[in-house]
């Protein structure tokens, strides 16, 4: 079967596919067909798509075959272009679009909404949504940095010293994660903070601080979204942010709440901070969490503030975006080609692939019905996934319960088991104790000195350089001739039987304590360090 | 303020120092000062219970200070001796041979303490426990000995039934026991010291001559608690103290090379792994076509190499070719090529051995790197050399699930652009595996005595350098 490629609108740098993931959809068997430039504005050269095994054709032909993978909800026009039982392959909005829906029906289109990928771990590898969420992350860093007038990296130069940059990053999901690590390699000081408490370790992992405040924090989400938080909790989370962003030289917020932007930074909170400062709103889409955004713009606000507002940000990084976007796709075509044959198969019982088919052979399959693993209450209807236009929301709000499930699997460790040796261990300690517990107080003496010492031979020996080790053993042996004051205390024994025994004894002790002594002296005397 | 409290005094320094002289030998920088601690230890321990003995001493003083004095003079003559005359290949033998004294010094010991003291059940216990370990530490080392000495052959002695033997002797032993205590007498003694005496000549011999280093570590550990046995059955703090230090000495080194064989260590202390007539495994036969390269052909490339690691083995020493080895590293270092050696934790017959005889051949420590620190290195590295070593760099132990050696940490030399192997033939190694490394693309063999082959490229690389390139 054949895969078009068409290039995308003037405003998109992107394209589903670039001579790496073409490559591999050749070795899945299936003929790409690239149109002419599609890759030109992620500086990707038909040449170089034809080195990979694709032919490149006019945008009538990318469109017209078997299989079309965009980057972008086709026009009309691209959509009449479209064979019947073609499949489109391309993030579609179906929930805000039931007219695109519906055309793509008419035509008898199966229809793949990547915006719509179903959040299970093994549909991770092809969720574009998670790629783009990702590359805004570390975009909005890039363009914090561009804005902010100083270095991320704390200085020391003759000249005198500079302090690292302090970022704020509000929300630790795919996009803040992002934007920690590439702030922290930046070499800024990183703050973050997200209501789900259960964030904190993944933020702290990836190097930032995170801002404890239990008061604003809600109570673990069952199905791992943010829910909307309480009066007191917005008010007190609320606070939070104006104290951090206050001292912040940077602050990117990424809180969106089921596909809603809330407000995190009031004008107010933007005014409190210093002229320079920078703030990167990634909700641009939903409205923007910062009152102050004007979503895709840059402005610079009268207090001399600059809040960033771009809703282009993974398109910024075309390059490497397309590569990852391009990567989801393969994926998903691996999932869809079982045989490797470039047969395309749709197995509807699939969760995943059920989950993004929205039109197949003239009939309507949006939205899908709710995966069938949910133990967990509905979430609200209203739901829509992080990130995502609002329209994504059904399959949000069908895919929660799925995840609710497998945290609730998850949630309660399982506690330590009891394995049969460590019964046995401590059976025979208890078994030991009662032993010791008749033995006399002179032997119980003794056993106190003989377990300390095993203790502390324990420790200082596991310190022990390997390269060391024979010289620690004629140590030890020497050590051990120590077996002699046993001997010489016996020697003024008026029995001569004992006498003439303990003298073989300590005669051979000594020589352990001066052979092992002198030897060890002469090893160490060997080992030298070179120049 | 008498004799004995000023002892004990004593007795507490010494212990300290002791544990300050184990501590000391955890670093290259501190372990001539730990030598010297231990040393300073001991001569306070030895004073002291000189003066104690003095004390105590049943006949006239004189007679005692004499016997002492004779003993100590025997000791300092035969110790001094054999610490200056012994060649660092010989030091498993020596090593073996010391613990065997401590066994025996146990046993003869607690024959004493049975005889001059009293017949209380707990004494007795600690008499009989005492004498058992110190047998079986005894006859055990001398085993290890003649062994790695090679009076004796090193395969190991599988005799018919050998487990039900050594537990056989163990409940003989047991009912001497209970013999002892209900009717004390010198005779279920001196019955359970021949059986023990036994059970440790056996227990060695059914052990094959690569497994050496976790005997001898074990034997280590025995003589430990021989010492700690003796310290209980005397009531001397001393010994308990100094016997455990070096019974957990010897047990952490024991755990250390089964760990880096990835064997069990009762399946090494029950023997029967290892030697001539092990079958080789199914793999042997997985073999291929092997090159073989000359002298002159490594020293090229060697001149070339801008990275060179060595990985030894017990060959090595067996042919003493650490000298020109060392000779060659230095050369080659002078042309600032890096040489590293790597050493795995059980190359030799001895834990640590390698790092000695490459120290005793001048080769500075700093460049003895071990498994861990190296083995990501080989990918960067032009050529590796390995002499004498074999099992130790076999990829059989991470490619073949059914290899006998499957799972054991190895070096992984092949990674590296080119390795030559310096090996007497095509024979297997201790495990008795076949070694595929041999026939990797990028591996060359060179046959012949290590020591020679070593000299001749060094003839090789020094000729190359009278000629300007």
């Amino acid at each position: 079967m054949r895969i078009g490629v068409p290039a995308a609108s003037d405003a998109e740098r992107l394209v589903a596919a670039t001579p790496d993931t073409v490559a591999k959809l050749v070795a899945l068997g299936y003929d790409v067909t690239v149109e002419a430039g599609a890759g030109e504005r992620a500086s990707l050269s038909d040449l170089d798509y034809e080195a990979a095994g694709a032919t490149i054709g006019s945008a009538a032909e990318a469109w017209g075959a078997d299989i079309v993978t965009a980057v972008e909800a086709p026009s009309s026009a691209q959509v009449a272009l479209l064979g019947a039982g073609a499949t489109l392959i391309a993030p579609l909005a179906p929930q805000a679009n039931p007219a695109l829906v519906e055309d793509l029906r008419a035509a008898h289109v199966t229809a793949l909404a990547l915006d719509a990928v179903p959040r299970l771990s093994r549909a991770q590898a092809l969720d574009v949504l998670s790629t783009k969420s990702n590359v805004s992350g570390y975009r909005a860093v890039i363009e914090a940095a561009e804005s902010y007038g100083g270095m991320f990296a704390g200085q020391v130069t003759a000249a005198g010293k500079t302090h690292p940059a302090t970022v704020f990053v509000i929300g630790g999901g795919v996009a803040g994660l992002a934007a920690i690590g590439a702030a922290v390699s930046l070499g800024a000081q990183v703050r973050a903070f997200d209501v789900r408490p259960e964030a904190a370790e993944q933020i702290e992992s990836m190097g930032a601080t995170f801002v404890t405040a239990p008061e604003a924090q809600q109570e673990v989400s069952p199905d791992g979204y943010a829910s909307p938080l309480t009066e007191e909790q917005q008010a007190a989370a609320m606070r939070l942010y104006a104290r951090e962003a206050a001292g912040a030289d940077v602050v990117i917020t990424t809180a969106l709440v089921r596909g809603t932007a809330p407000i995190t930074l009031t004008t107010a909170t933007v005014e409190a901070m210093r002229p320079g400062s920078v703030v990167v709103d990634l909700a641009a889409s939903g409205g923007g969490n910062c009152e102050a955004t004007v979503p895709g713009e840059r402005i610079v606000t009268e207090g001399g503030v600059t809040v960033i507002g771009y809703t282009d940000l993974p398109g910024r990084m075309p390059r490497h975006t397309s590569q990852l976007v391009g990567t989801n796709i393969v994926n998903l075509l691996k999932l869809m080609t079982p045989g490797k044959d470039g047969a395309l198969a749709l197995d509807l019982e699939d969760d995943v692939i059920r989950g993004m088919t929205v039109a197949h052979g003239g009939d309507l399959l949006w939205p899908p019905p709710p995966i069938t693993v949910s133990v967990a209450p509905a979430a609200s209807p209203a739901a829509t996934p992080a990130t995502a236009a609002p329209t994504a929301g059904e399959s949000a709000a069908q895919a929660a319960p799925a995840s609710a499930a497998a945290d609730a699997g998850s949630a309660p460790k399982p506690a330590p088991k009891v394995s049969g040796r460590t019964v046995a261990t401590v059976a025979s300690a208890i078994a030991l104790g009662i032993a010791l517990a008749f033995a006399d107080a002179a032997f119980l003496a003794a056993f106190t000195v003989f377990v300390l010492a095993v203790v502390i031979g324990y420790y200082v020996i596991s310190n022990v350089s390997h390269s060391l080790h024979t010289p620690l053993m004629s140590q030890t042996n020497a050590i051990s001739g120590i077996i002699l004051i046993g001997a010489l205390l016996q020697l003024g024994s008026s029995d001569p039987v004992v006498t003439t025994l303990a003298f073989l004894a300590a005669a051979i002790a000594s020589i352990n304590v001066f052979g092992g002594f002198l030897v060890t002296y002469r090893m160490l005397g060997m080992f030298s360090k070179g120049a | 303020m008498t004799v004995a409290s000023l002892a004990a005094v004593a007795y507490l320094a010494a212990a300290i120092l002791f544990i300050l002289s184990l501590a000391g030998l955890s670093k290259q920088a501190t372990a001539r000062r730990g030598n010297l601690l231990g040393m300073a230890g001991m001569a306070i321990a030895i004073a002291a219970t000189i003066a104690l003995a003095l004390d105590t001493s049943e006949r006239p003083w004189g007679v005692t200070l004499g016997l002492i004095a004779a003993v100590l003079a025997i000791g300092a003559t035969i110790g001094t001796w054999r610490a200056r005359t012994v060649e660092m290949t010989q030091m498993p033998e020596l090593i073996a041979l010391l613990h065997s004294f401590v066994g025996a010094a146990a046993v003869l010991i607690g024959f004493n303490s049975y005889l001059t003291e009293g017949h209380d059940a707990m004494h007795l216990i600690e008499v009989f426990l005492g004498v058992f370990i110190g047998a079986v530490t005894f006859t055990g080392s001398i085993v290890a000995f003649l062994k790695l000495s090679a009076r004796i052959s090193g395969s190991p002695l599988t005799l018919p039934g050998r487990h039900a033997l050594n537990l056989g002797a163990l409940v003989v032993c047991g009912a001497f026991m209970a013999w002892f205590l209900a009717a004390p007498s010198i005779w279920p003694l001196a019955l359970m010291t021949v059986v023990a005496l036994a059970v440790g000549w056996h227990l060695v011999a059914a052990i094959g001559g690569g497994d050496m280093p976790v005997v001898v570590s074990m034997l280590n550990s025995y003589s430990g608690w021989a010492a700690a046995a003796a310290g209980f059955m005397l009531g001397n703090d001393l010994l308990i103290v100094t016997g455990a230090l070096v019974g957990a000495s010897g047990a952490i080194l024991s755990y250390l090379m089964c760990k880096a064989m990835n064997r069990k260590f009762l399946a090494v202390i029950l023997g029967g792994f290892g030697g001539e007539s092990t079958p080789a495994s199914t793999t042997a036969d997985a073999v291929g076509e092997h090159r073989s390269t000359s002298a002159s052909e490594v020293a090229e490339r060697l001149a070339t190499a801008r990275s060179v690691v060595i990985a030894p083995g017990y060959g090595m020493a067996v042919a003493k070719a650490q000298y020109p080895v060392a000779q060659l590293v230095s050369r080659l270092r002078e042309r600032g090529i890096e040489v590293r050696f790597a050493v795995h934790p059980v190359a030799g017959r001895l834990p640590g051995h390698m790092n000695v005889l490459l120290a005793e051949a001048r080769v500075p420590y700093d460049i003895v790197l071990e498994l861990d620190e190296i083995n990501d290195d080989f990918a960067d590295t032009d050529v590796v050399l390995v002499i004498g070593a074999n099992d130790t760099v076999n990829p059989a132990a991470l490619d073949d699930p059914g290899s006998p050696i499957a799972g054991m940490p190895v070096l992984h030399v092949w990674e590296s652009r080119s390795v030559v192997v310096f090996k007497r033939s095509m024979a297997t190694g201790y495990a008795g595996v076949q070694n595929p490394l041999f026939f990797k693309d990028n591996t060359e063999m060179l046959f012949g005595d290590a020591k020679e082959q070593v000299e001749a490229i060094l003839t090789a690389v020094d000729a190359s350098d009278a000629v300007p390139a």
